[in-house]
């Protein structure tokens, strides 16, 4: 026979199922995100996509291990939906072949591949490209301008000047910039209450997009493919701070769900900080990640100069890994009650 | 109703149960030879009782127990002893084992058999009945039931948890037997109460036997026992024993512990069965009952004798022509039986294989640390962890994390993603351990050895300056009384010279004491500066612990460096033993 050791019998399981499916739930997110930008995203999107196979197959070349088995495994498309996900819709294109490159080639293959990074490749692609190229990852678009496909476009091409439409901000960085020019005399609630900007309960727009994520994360829970304790966590951690310093000074501070549906929050929760590769394995132990970087995360955000805290908060804690999971092995069969 | 437990972990794969389910037990004919090792248990060898060329009876006493771990072998049915050689086991490895070669003579003679009132017997009468007719677990790993039947002098016997879940695919042969004969299993079960005396008795039976667990709970009801009969949820493994004893009682028994030492014990149906058999009809163990399924035309449960020739068996099942292997036991546990053995107590099931029925494996990939090897893990181990350990040698590392509370039930290899042999790689690491342990006991034997060696020169050559200091000492007292006047001479030297020769062998004495001393000091400190930093040191439950993997490693067909195949128990095929006989789901 051409088995040789038991279990002879194997679910039906793969890299590969496990990755479309992370892919399938990203969906509704995108979903939501085309609604409101429109159809640009796919092409971003695709630009990620083709990037990232191309610097997989490069890296896999360059060290001779089996192109198809790899590059079929979906890892890389996940990394570069990620990228395109994060990054500001109508970025340069190839500020995003930046990112995936970096994301790819450093923050994956460099530590050895699949499964052995460290590090989140999207989010070091983030956060690469946030210090290095600070004005272009801050660009959003301002929301109702109604720019044609076309117009979008040449903007990502490169063809058409990055112009006025680019000024928007995220609707974290609203607030930021209000607080601070108002210098206390603006309180957030009278913000908030700024549709045009903040829409029904978090950012305008930008709140469905949360949504889709939270939608398409749920599934994943569903499915078994993330545990329940690493996105618990970030939501609990970020609510916690979010919520006690709002009922402390509610004027300067916005509400928690504003938080938990602004910026990469439930893209976080959901799709980073339950990276199996580069987060905690023990159930504990992806609880307390995913705890602390929903604090990071808000702490950065709010008190940081960066526009949100998302990926700095999982790079931080990435470094943690080890330590934590060390600390947090489960006992054992038989074993309970004893040390 | 009994409140049930639950196990963590644990996989459902497709049973594929059912089509060995149609027909009832049937008995397979004689076959034309029978080849029965003399080792079908964990522990001794027994000595084989007959010569080539002796005609024996049906169930005459062909291997007799060689210790209390051990149990007896007899001739499966009458006929002439061809040849007691090596012959190849039913054993992945395929290493011969001493085997009883019979050509049966078709007639098909018993021994005078001697149905006995167990209940007027001593205990102890009745567990070396059992040993000497060959009772041993029949839930795959074949340890002797008589030594599991003395009750803990200090835990008082709780329960008593009867084995019928039968949790792998594929395999039916518990099944039928309750269905067909459970009066018989309910009798056997009686045998085991009287002796243990546990407060209560749990037979437990996956709900997915329906039909067995109505027939236990007659057969119960019309013996007016009291025992228990219980449904318990079908998930692999939980026929483990370790599963089955959490699921009834909510105990769990570490490995480092006996099952006795929580006051629970554990046996299979069919042992019961053949216990009842033996006692009650003095039949010993000749035969046991065995699915054959798979890829074959007639898939069903024959009663075979031991001994029957692999070949032969499967013959009766007519195996489809793409058929490419055969495997012993079930698809999660189980291996690829040579073609040439014979089927032994430890034989369950017989699956014939295919490429559709069991696919090439898809290429191994790096482990994405997805923890799902960790949810499926009845053991709550942290499975990746150990791959990453025992990947990079780190055994010590591995033990951190108790590679040997693993019971290699395959649950995790089963759902990885990466479909990476884990299995595989605990195994290796046992054995690594098991083999380091082994040099570094040799290793203490040598430098034992060259510490006297060393002791000994020593000894030597304070012995040697010794005589040297003795001779001079003699020539000087010569020279002395040589130089003394020759009047004094004559009375002087008779008396000095005799002073002079008794003065220096005792100081002599003194000084090659002295000399010993000192070399068995210097031996001392050479042997604590040489001590390694004990970081190797095993505890003697992983010692205990060692010694039983490496049984169940011999079952698993890895070689073990430093046995080499050949020696006495090399050649043994031991089936796994994990402390308890059901040690196998
Ligand atoms: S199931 Fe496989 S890939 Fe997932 S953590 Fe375990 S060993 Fe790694
Ligand atoms: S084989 Fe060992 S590690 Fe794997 S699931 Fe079974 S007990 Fe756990």
């Amino acid at each position: 026979m051409d088995f040789t050791t038991p279990p002879y019998l194997l679910k039906n399981a793969s890299v590969q199922r496990v990755m479309l499916q992370v892919l399938l739930a990203l969906l509704p997110g995108i979903a939501a995100y085309v609604w409101l930008i429109g159809p640009i995203i796919f092409v971003q999107l695709a630009i990620a996509s083709l990037a990232a196979l191309a610097a997989e197959a490069l890296m896999l070349k360059l060290r001779d291990k089996p192109l198809g088995l790899f590059l079929g495994d979906g890892s890389a498309l996940v990394t570069a939906w990620l990228i395109a996900l994060t990054f500001p819709p109508m970025a340069p294109w190839w500020l995003l072949v930046v990112g995936v490159l970096f994301a790819i080639v450093v923050a994956k293959h460099l530590y050895g591949g699949l499964g052995q990074n460290p590090f989140n490749p999207a989010m070091v692609a983030f956060a690469v490209c946030i210090v290095s190229f600070p004005a272009l990852m801050s660009q959003w678009p301002a929301l109702g301008l109604g720019l044609s496909f076309n117009q979008q476009l040449d903007i990502v091409a490169g063809l058409a000047p990055r112009v006025d439409a680019l000024t928007g901000a995220t609707p974290l960085d609203a607030i930021k910039t209000a607080l601070k020019l108002g210098e206390g005399s603006i309180d957030v609630p009278s913000l908030l209450a700024n549709q045009n900007i903040f829409g029904n309960f978090a950012g305008r727009g930008w709140e469905w997009v949360a949504a889709g994520y939270l939608l398409g994360g749920l599934w994943l829970w569903k499915r078994g493919i993330v545990g329940w304790q690493a996105p618990a966590g970030f939501i609990a951690g970020l609510v916690l701070i979010a919520g006690a310093l709002w009922l402390w000074n509610p004027a300067q501070f916005a509400n928690p769900l504003f938080h938990l549906f602004s910026g990469g929050a439930m893209l976080g929760a959901f799709f980073i900080v339950t990276d199996p590769v580069s987060g905690c394995t023990t159930p504990k132990g992806k609880f307390i990640f995913g705890l602390a970087a929903g604090l990071l995360a808000y702490l950065i955000r709010v008190f940081g100069g960066y526009p949100d805290g998302v990926a700095f908060a999982v790079l931080l804690l990435n470094i943690c890994v080890p330590l934590i999971d060390m600390y947090t092995q489960p006992p054992i069969f038989g074993m309970k009650g004893e040390k | 109703m009994l409140q049930l437990f639950k196990f963590r972990g644990g996989v459902k794969p497709q049973t594929n149960k059912t089509p060995s389910l149609g027909e009832p037990i049937a008995v397979a004919p004689l076959p034309t030879r029978l080849i029965v090792p003399l080792h079908q248990s964990i522990g001794g060898t027994p000595d084989p009782l007959i010569a080539p060329g002796d005609r024996v009876l049906k169930g005459q006493r062909i291997g007799g127990a060689d210790g209390w771990i051990s149990s007896a072998v007899h001739a499966p049915t009458s006929g002439t002893v061809l040849a007691v050689e090596e012959h190849v086991a039913a054993h992945p490895s395929g290493l011969p084992t001493l085997s009883v070669i019979i050509e049966p003579d078709g007639r098909d003679e018993w021994i005078a058999r001697t149905p006995v009132d167990y209940r007027s017997l001593a205990p102890e009468s009745v567990r070396e009945m059992l040993r000497d007719a060959g009772v041993v677990g029949l839930g795959g790993a074949v340890f002797p039931s008589h030594a599991k039947l003395t009750a803990s002098k200090t835990v008082p016997m709780e329960e008593l948890v009867i084995n019928g879940a039968e949790c792998e695919p594929f395999i039916t042969c518990d099944d039928l037997l309750m269905r067909e004969r459970a009066d018989e299993v309910v009798r056997g079960i009686g045998i085991f109460r009287d002796l243990l005396r546990p407060q209560r008795v749990l037979i437990g039976i996956e709900d997915n036997k329906p039909e067995a667990v109505a027939a236990m709970k007659t057969a119960v009801q019309a013996l007016g026992e009291n025992f228990e009969v219980i449904a318990v949820p079908t998930r692999y493994p939980a026929g483990g024993a370790k599963q089955l004893i959490r699921v009834l009682t909510g105990k769990e028994v570490p490995a480092a512990k006996r099952s006795t030492d929580l006051g629970v014990q554990c046996f299979n149906v069919a042992t019961a069965y053949t216990a009842w058999r033996a006692i009650a009809h003095g039949e010993p163990v000749i035969s046991r009952i065995v699915t054959l399924t798979g890829n074959v035309e007639r898939p069903r449960n024959w009663e075979v004798l031991i001994g029957t020739p692999l070949a032969e068996f499967v013959a009766l099942g007519q195996p489809k022509p793409d058929t490419n292997g055969y495997l012993m036991g079930g698809p999660m546990m189980g291996f690829e039986m040579p073609s040439d053995a014979p089927l032994v107590k430890a034989t369950n099931c017989i699956i014939a294989g295919s490429p559709t029925l069991f696919p090439p494996k898809a290429p191994e990939m790096p482990c994405i640390r997805c923890g799902e090897c960790a949810k499926a893990c009845p053991h709550e181990l942290q499975p990746f962890e150990l791959y990453w350990f025992a990947r990079a040698k780190n055994f010590g590392k591995t033990q951190e994390y108790h590679i040997f509370d693993c019971i290699e039930c395959g649950c995790c290899s089963y759902v990885c993603p990466s479909r990476i042999p884990l299995v595989q790689y605990f195994r290796f690491a046992k054995s690594e351990i098991w083999a380091r342990e082994r040099e570094k006991k040799a290793a203490d034997t040598a430098k034992t050895r060259f510490e006297f060696r060393n002791f000994r020169e020593e000894r030597e050559k304070a012995e040697k300056a010794e005589r040297l200091a003795k001779a001079a000492a003699a020539k000087a007292a010569e020279k002395k009384a040589e130089a003394k006047p020759a009047a004094e001479a004559a009375a002087g030297a008779l008396a000095d010279a005799p002073a002079a020769q008794a003065a220096a062998p005792t100081d002599a004495e003194a000084a090659k004491k002295a000399a010993i001393a000192a070399a068995m000091e210097r031996a001392r400190q050479q042997r604590e500066a040489a001590q390694p930093k004990n970081t190797e040191a095993l505890t003697p439950v992983q010692q205990r612990d060692i010694a039983e993997v490496d049984a169940r490693r011999r079952q698993a067909g890895i070689e073990t460096p430093g046995e080499p195949s050949g020696t006495a128990d090399a050649n043994a095929p031991a089936a796994p033993a994990a402390g308890s006989e059901e040690a196998r789901p």
